[in-house]
C-alpha cells in the first residue's frame, strides 16, 4: 500500500480542497465541543451544588426538593446513551414541542452533549464539595454566613480546585464525544472522515489526519487545564499527588 | 401524549425487531468486558513490569486509544481489518473486535490502579514464600486488585453498554438499530427513539443501582 497525501489538495466538487473542508470540520468540532462545555459546566456546577444542600429541619424547606430535582437530573442524563440523547433532541423534541422546530440543529446537539456531560460533571462537583472537611461548612455557619454565602465564599472555591483534574478528563471526553454529532449530519470531523473516505477511497490518510486533529485538540485541552491548575493553586492546600494539604 | 403515539408497540414487533438487537448489544458488552479485562490486565502488567521493551508499547497503545473518539476507532477497525486480512468482515464482528481492543485500554488503567493499590508487603510476602512472578500475580495480587476495583470495573461496563449504541456508525444491528428499524417500518421513528431511550435507561439505572449496593457491601467487608 502506498501513501497518497495529495488527496487533500483535490477539489471536493464544491470549489474547496479536502484540506479546507477538513479544517472547516475541525472548527465545527471545536464549536460544538466549546458551546457544550459552557452548558455542561454551568448546569453541572448548579446540579452538583444542589445535590449537597443541607436538609436539616432548620434549613430551607425547599432544599429536599432541590436535592431530588438534581438527583433526577443526574440519573436521567447519565443513564441514556449519548447517541440516543442526540436523537431525542434532534428528532423527538421538535415533534413533541413545536417551539423546537425553529431551533437550528447545531444548538440541539449542543444541548444534548451539554446536558449529558452536565450530569457527569455534577457528580464530580458533588464529590468535590463532599470531599471538604465538614468543619468548613460549620465555620461558614459560625461566621453567620447564609447558605448561599457559605457556598459562594467557603465551599465552592475549594471544591472547584479539587475537581480540576476530573474536570480536565471530562472536558477531554466531551471533545471526543462531540464526534457523535455526525449522526445528525453536523459537518464536524467524524462526518468529514466518513464522507471524504467514501468520496476519495483514501480512508487511511483521511482517518489519520482526523485522528491527529482529535488527539491534538485533546492535548491542547489538557495543557490549558494544567495551566489553570497551576494558576489556581492555593499554597498549602491540596498538593496534587502529594501527601500534604488539609 | 404530546403528539406521540405508542400504540403501535406490541410483543410481535419487539420479538421481530428489538430482541435480536438487544441480544447483540448484551453479547457485545459481555465479550468486550471479559476480553477487555483480560487484555487490559496484560497491558497493565506490561506497564508495571519496569522493562522498557514492554512499558513503551503498552503505554503508547493505551494513550493512543484513550485520545481518540470511540466512533473514530470503530471506523478505523471497520476500514483496516478487511485490508489486513484481505476479505470483508461483517459490521457485527468488526464491532466486537473494536470494542475488545478499545476497552482493553480503559480497563488497563483501572487494573493498573487496582494493582498499585495493593500494599507492597503483599508482593514481598509472596516472594518470601518462594512464589514465582506468575504465582504471585495470580494468587496474591490480581485477586485482591480485581476485588478492590470491582465497582469501578462494573461502572465501566455500564458505560461500555451505553457506548455499544455507537456501532450505529457502521450499521451493526444492535438494540438502538432494532428500535430505529421498527420505527421506520411502522412509520413512527420518534416513538421508537423514545422507547429505545426508555429501555437503555431502565437497564443502566438498574445496573448502577446494583453497583451502588455492591459497593456498600464491599466497603463493610473491608
Amino acid at each position: 500500500m502506498s501513501w497518497d497525501w495529495q488527496v487533500f489538495l483535490n477539489d471536493d466538487g464544491s470549489g474547496r480542497t479536502y484540506l479546507q473542508w477538513m479544517l472547516e470540520a475541525w472548527r465545527w468540532t471545536l464549536a460544538v465541543a466549546g458551546c457544550s462545555w459552557v452548558v455542561a459546566v454551568l448546569l453541572g456546577a448548579v446540579m452538583g451544588t444542589l445535590r449537597t444542600l443541607p436538609t436539616l429541619p432548620s434549613s430551607n424547606r425547599w432544599n429536599p426538593w432541590l436535592v431530588r430535582l438534581a438527583t433526577v437530573w443526574v440519573e436521567l442524563f447519565r443513564n441514556i446513551p449519548l447517541l440516543v440523547q442526540v436523537f431525542l433532541w434532534y428528532f423527538v423534541a421538535p415533534k413533541m414541542f413545536p417551539a423546537f422546530q425553529a431551533v437550528p440543529g447545531f444548538v440541539l446537539v449542543v444541548f444534548a452533549l451539554g446536558f449529558f456531560t452536565s450530569a457527569r460533571l455534577a457528580e464530580q462537583v458533588r464529590a468535590g464539595i463532599q470531599a471538604l472537611p465538614k468543619g468548613q461548612r460549620y465555620a461558614g455557619m459560625a461566621l453567620g454566613l447564609s447558605t448561599a454565602q457559605t457556598y459562594r465564599y467557603v465551599l465552592l472555591p475549594m471544591a472547584f480546585r479539587i475537581i480540576l483534574p476530573p474536570l480536565t478528563s471530562e472536558s477531554m471526553n466531551l471533545l471526543k464525544n462531540s464526534s457523535v454529532a455526525f449522526a445528525v449530519s453536523i459537518a464536524e470531523l467524524t462526518m468529514f472522515a466518513m464522507q471524504a473516505q467514501e468520496e476519495t477511497s483514501r480512508g487511511v490518510e483521511v482517518y489519520l489526519a482526523v485522528t491527529a486533529l482529535y488527539a491534538l485538540s485533546a492535548f491542547a485541552v489538557n495543557r490549558v487545564f494544567a495551566f489553570i491548575e497551576k494558576k489556581a493553586h492555593v499554597p498549602g492546600f491540596i498538593v496534587a499527588g502529594g501527601t500534604g494539604g488539609h | 401524549m404530546l403528539g406521540l403515539d405508542l400504540t403501535f408497540l406490541d410483543a410481535e414487533l419487539l420479538r421481530k425487531f428489538v430482541l435480536g438487537g438487544l441480544w447483540f448489544s448484551l453479547q457485545l458488552t459481555l465479550v468486550a468486558t471479559l476480553g477487555g479485562i483480560v487484555l487490559g490486565t496484560l497491558l497493565a502488567l506490561m506497564r508495571l513490569s519496569g522493562k522498557s521493551a514492554l512499558v513503551w508499547p503498552a503505554t503508547v497503545y493505551v494513550n493512543t486509544m484513550r485520545s481518540v473518539p470511540l466512533v473514530m476507532v470503530i471506523l478505523w477497525f471497520f476500514l483496516l481489518v478487511p485490508l489486513l486480512i484481505g476479505k470483508p468482515i461483517g459490521a457485527e464482528l468488526s464491532a466486537v473486535i473494536t470494542f475488545v481492543a478499545f476497552e482493553a485500554a480503559y480497563f488497563s488503567e483501572i487494573m493498573r490502579a487496582g494493582i498499585q493499590s495493593i500494599p507492597h508487603g503483599q508482593v514481598f510476602a509472596g516472594q518470601a514464600l518462594g512464589m514465582s512472578y506468575g504465582q504471585n500475580m495470580r494468587l496474591v495480587v490480581l485477586p485482591q486488585a480485581l476485588r478492590n476495583m470491582l465497582p469501578v470495573l462494573l461502572t465501566q461496563t455500564i458505560i461500555l453498554f451505553q457506548d455499544t449504541s455507537l456501532v450505529y456508525a457502521i450499521g451493526a444491528y444492535d438494540l438502538l438499530k432494532g428500535f430505529t428499524t421498527a420505527g421506520k417500518i411502522y412509520g413512527r421513528p420518534e416513538e421508537a427513539y423514545v422507547m429505545a431511550a426508555l429501555v437503555y435507561f431502565v437497564i443502566c439505572f438498574a445496573l448502577s443501582w446494583l453497583v451502588k449496593r455492591l459497593q456498600s457491601r464491599i466497603a463493610i467487608i473491608r
